[in-house]
């Protein structure tokens, strides 16, 4: 008899082990199955620090936690109901995110002696009352995985690598979801090494019937799928959302895409993700510091083709010369950062948003570039295409702001019409069209943004370079006022991007007691506790900012008409200081900087302190 | 046989002159400079490469030489400080039409650019680098260069610079410089023929070109570079050519061991049959790197010319070869197939 199913709204699972035991792969199928049969999703994967950690020490685990739902949803999760932990390591590291009474599924064939006191456990905690406020499922994962794969032709050791299937069967049953997503998974994923199929299927059965046969689970759960706007939708996570509004400008566009990079945590994926498009035209050159990476932009854009880079922290530190170069030469240039977490080399696996100063102000001389930052994954594809078009408009770098929990994170994306995607138009200079020949610093009287002639257009020939330039004929020029109206043009130009931004969306109250202001990825923690207050009917809002230089222009007056304005930040209060600055308005500041991402249940309280001070019972 | 692409100049395209290469910028180098040497040779010799003038890019880093570019009247980009290889590798990738002519200094390479000048020599890309050596930092006023000998006395040196120099030519060949010259200021045709074989040369032309500074730096190369010092002092490469050298065209190199010797050819103990036949086409390097130590050996003579030439692929083409491969086996990029990639579901 099958068992009764019991519905649910939302759940969170969190999937533990120790970096080999591929956590992050089956999180990420039951992600992608979650997602087809229509539940909004939002997914946090985990790393350790180490490549390879010694296995089972707390170093090495690796967690990937995924939240689904039947309402839309913003955050992979506070808390989880269910902790798979492969091993006493993952069970000590990520046992403070499991609700009480959660689940907690652990593979007891990993928690003999040595393995305990790896995790530094002085006692076994199945057995010495620490987990008494949970759902304890001890599975002999190991034993029965070897058992269901005996008759494979595999070593065991090959048998082991497969125990990830059988908890994944397990989750399956346990959310009713189906198995064929992840058997056609295995499929493709092993064409060229067939022997694997047959022993992950059978894997990922074992755990599935291990659930409906034994007595372990007296029923299981089911999510209904949620409303989603119509349209077609597919599973995507930040980077690879970046990667595909890339590809997008560059088509759209009609310019050829250069991408120079150099390998850094959380942004290769962006340059192993474009080097797979060759067909596209895409060119990616892995350059050997991120100097020239920049370099290679800078001069494909000078070369009249769409000159990206991209890095994190630490390599745009490197940059910043060079962005300012292309600033002063007024040439089209993308520069993606993917922030993470800490001053210098900081916590390279951990997510922060601290590198806004820096992008602001982090160049010599008055150097304004436009900023634009992503707020969730499926976002940073209309961000970064958006991040192109400016840049393309303006003849200006640009710096797009992700992060790492937005770049490594997914979610559903409703797939874009072409014909819905904003035009960029190249619009390169032909001919020299003033009596005195090509001037290459003459502007367009609207935006200010000068001529883009690319090297082979005849009769166009000029020289350009850092060296301040003459208004209008690019000639070098030490000239003081020239200086100053150069310094001010530059200024206004980026300014003017405001004159075509959208109106601010406010989410909630038009005006009242509350509004919480925010920028990058913290989009879905705001969004979450927003949402929360809403539905109480207090008058709270939230605004989360695309555009943070220049920032739009009513937003001003939108900050006006709220008492009190929180700011929520991981980082110590940077659009804090921009926005108390700019507006002289005493906003307040609440910061995280742990490496680690909003938990609503943070924001709730600090919001619940402001209400009260503000008379709010 | 080595000539080769760069879009030609049209059938019937007025020829060009030398001041069709001039912009209308003055010339700011100190009265008596080199540069200015090196700017009229490559005036002049631009007219001959048979391309039109808006294909041709001049970039440049930061220095006295890096001011190069504004006085071309071409296409030219006055970077940053030893960057000027990386934006001139996006400029030729973007378009590997373009003529693209790198101008650096003995700083520019080889302090703050070193890593970019070597990882350009290694990649490939047909450009050309024009290195003017100085040994020392003109536009900051004198301080001694990574090209500047042992000892050197400058104002940030006032006891002596305390490290060995580069040899610009060994650490081109080390790093896999397909064409490796060297020239002077002072030899106008010398100077203009070597710049000349570097555009011919498909793959990255590296030409080190001795340069004097005369108001930092002056007479460094006096005895390269001057009639009556300069025959004893230098030796000439030519392609299958003994190495003889003097005024009497009496002395040549021998390979005495793995080191070469100075030896008379007169006095009938060894005769030009003993001396190294200079090959610029070997694909090894060994007899390169010989000649490029001679001018760290005190008492040997200089060699001016072309210490190597051979053809290897160039980063550009490899690449565009990739683009053109993909396009024929997946077919040019659809982007619609590819936002719809994968397991997509359709919610109505
Ligand atoms: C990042 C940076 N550091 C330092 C400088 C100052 N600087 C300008 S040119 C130069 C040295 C130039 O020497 P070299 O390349 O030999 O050129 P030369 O002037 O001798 O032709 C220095 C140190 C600079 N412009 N940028
Ligand atoms: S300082 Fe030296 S290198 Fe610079 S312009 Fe004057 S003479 Fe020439
Ligand atoms: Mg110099």
């Amino acid at each position: 008899m099958r068992k009764p199913v019991e519905q649910i709204e939302e759940a969170t699972i969190l999937f533990a082990g120790d970096s080999g035991d591929g956590s992050q792969t089956i999180g990420t199928q039951m992600t992608e199955t979650t997602a087809l049969i229509g539940n909004d999703v939002a997914t946090l994967p985990d790393y350790p620090a180490e490549i390879q950690a010694p296995a089972g020490s707390l170093a090495g685990v690796s967690g990937f936690q995924l939240h689904f739902s039947s309402e839309q949803i913003h955050t992979p999760g506070d808390l989880c109901d269910v902790l798979v932990a492969m091993n006493p390591a993952a069970l000590k590291v990520h046992l403070n995110k499991l609700k009480s009474n959660g689940i907690l599924i652990v593979n007891i064939d990993n928690f003999a002696r040595r393995n305990l006191r790896l995790a530094g456990y002085e006692s076994d905690p199945i057995t010495d009352g620490t987990l008494t406020k949970y759902q304890v499922f001890p599975v002999e994962l190991t034993q029965l995985t070897r058992k269901a794969l005996e008759t494979t032709a595999l070593t065991v050791r090959e048998i082991d690598r497969c125990k990830n299937f059988f908890a994944l069967g397990m989750i399956l049953w346990l959310y009713n979801r189906p198995m064929e997503y992840t058997m056609k998974w295995i499929k493709v994923k092993y064409a060229k090494r067939p022997q694997y199929i047959e022993p992950n299927i059978l894997a990922l059965r074992a755990g599935n019937i291990y659930c409906e046969a034994t007595e372990q689970f007296a029923s299981s759960y089911d999510v209904k799928p949620a409303d989603f706007d119509p349209g077609t939708y597919r599973n995507i996570e930040g980077n690879m959302a970046t990667v595909l509004g890339l590809v997008a400008a560059s088509h759209q566009s009609g310019l050829p895409l250069v991408y120079g990079s150099y390998p850094i945590t959380p942004a290769s994926d962006i340059l192993h993700g474009l080097a797979q498009y060759r067909n596209f035209g895409v060119v990616t050159m892995q350059m050997e510091d991120e100097i020239a990476a920049v370099g290679v932009a800078i001069g494909a854009a000078f070369s009249g083709a769409l000159g990206v880079t991209g890095s994190s922290g630490p390599g745009l530190a490197l940059k910043s010369e060079a962005i300012n170069l292309a600033m002063i030469a007024e040439l089209p240039l993308v520069v993606c950062n993917i922030q993470r977490a800490g001053p210098s080399t900081g916590m390279p696996t951990k997510t922060e948003q601290s590198d806004l100063l820096q992008m602001f102000y982090g160049r010599n001389g008055e150097s304004p570039v436009p900023i634009i930052a992503s707020s969730r994954p499926h976002d940073c594809f209309e961000t970064i295409y958006e991040a192109c078009r400016i840049a393309v408009k303006y003849r200006t770098p640009v710096i797009f702001l992700s992060d790492l929990y937005i770049g490594l994170g997914a979610e559903p994306w409703k797939i874009p019409q072409l014909s819905e995607l904003p035009e960029i138009r190249p619009d390169f200079a032909v001919s020299a069209d003033t009596n005195n020949g090509f001037e290459p610093y003459l502007r367009d009287p609207e935006t200010l943004a000068r001529p883009w002639a690319k090297p082979g257009t005849a009769g166009l020939e000029h020289r350009i370079g850092g060296l301040e330039k003459s208004d209008v004929t690019g000639d070098v020029s030490y000239d003081a006022e020239n200086h100053q109206r150069m310094v001010e043009i530059r200024a206004e130009k980026v300014a003017r991007i405001a004159d075509e931004l959208p109106p601010t969306e406010v989410f909630g109250a038009q005006e009242g007691d509350l509004l919480l202001l925010g920028w990058g990825g913290t989009y879905g923690a705001i969004r979450t506790t927003a949402e929360n207050y809403i539905a109480s009917e207090l008058p709270i809002a939230h605004v989360h900012l695309r555009h943070l230089n220049p920032f739009p222009k009513d937003l001003g007056d939108t900050l006006q008409r709220f008492k009190k304005i929180l700011i929520p930040e991981l980082n110590s209060g940077q659009l804090l200081q921009l926005i108390r600055s700019t507006y002289l308005i005493d906003a307040i500041g609440f910061n995280k900087v742990q490496g680690q991402p909003f938990h609503v249940f943070e924001l709730e309280s600090k919001i619940d302190e402001i209400l009260k001070e503000i008379g709010h019972a | 046989m080595r000539r080769k692409r760069t879009s030609g100049i049209p059938a019937g395209a007025p020829t060009l002159s030398k001041k069709d290469f001039e912009s209308d910028q003055d010339v700011r180098w100190c009265p008596g400079c080199g540069d200015y040497s090196i700017l009229a040779q490559t005036q002049r010799i631009m007219p001959e490469l048979g391309i039109p003038k808006e294909n041709i890019v001049f970039i440049s880093g930061i220095g006295c030489s890096s001011r190069f570019p504004y006085y071309m009247n071409t296409y030219g980009f006055h970077t940053i400080h030893g960057r000027a290889p990386t934006i001139a590798s996006g400029v030729k990738m973007a378009n590997p039409d373009l003529s693209v002519w790198i101008i650096t200094g003995d700083g520019d390479a080889l302090s703050i650019g070193g890593n970019h000048f070597i990882h350009l020599m290694r990649r490939n890309f047909d450009v050309n680098v024009l290195l003017f050596n100085n040994r020392i930092y003109g536009l900051t006023k004198g301080q001694y260069s990574p090209t500047s000998e042992q000892g050197k006395l400058t104002k940030s040196t006032p006891l002596g610079s305390v490290d060995p120099p580069f040899n610009p030519i060994s650490l081109a060949l080390a790093s896999g410089a397909t064409f490796v010259a060297r020239s002077l200021d002072r030899d106008a045709s010398h100077l203009r023929t070597i710049i000349k074989s570097a555009f011919e040369h498909k793959g990255t032309s590296f030409i080190e070109i001795y340069q004097n500074c005369n108001v930092f730096n002056d007479k460094t190369f006096i005895q390269y570079t001057e009639k009556d010092t300069k025959a004893d002092n230098t030796v000439v490469l030519e392609h299958g050519d003994s190495l003889v050298f003097g005024t009497e065209h009496d002395k040549g190199i021998r390979l005495n061991g793995f080191q070469p010797e100075v030896v008379e050819t007169t006095n009938g103990e060894y005769s030009t049959d003993d001396l190294i036949v200079h090959d610029q086409y070997a694909e090894d390097t060994t007899l390169a790197n010989f000649l490029a130590r001679m001018s760290d050996t005190p008492d040997m003579p200089h060699p001016i010319g072309i210490f190597r030439s051979v053809r290897h692929p160039c980063y550009e083409d490899a690449m565009t070869n990739q683009v053109r491969t993909a396009r024929e086996r997946m077919g040019d990029g659809d982007l619609e197939a590819l936002l719809n990639d994968g397991e997509t579901w359709t919610v109505s």
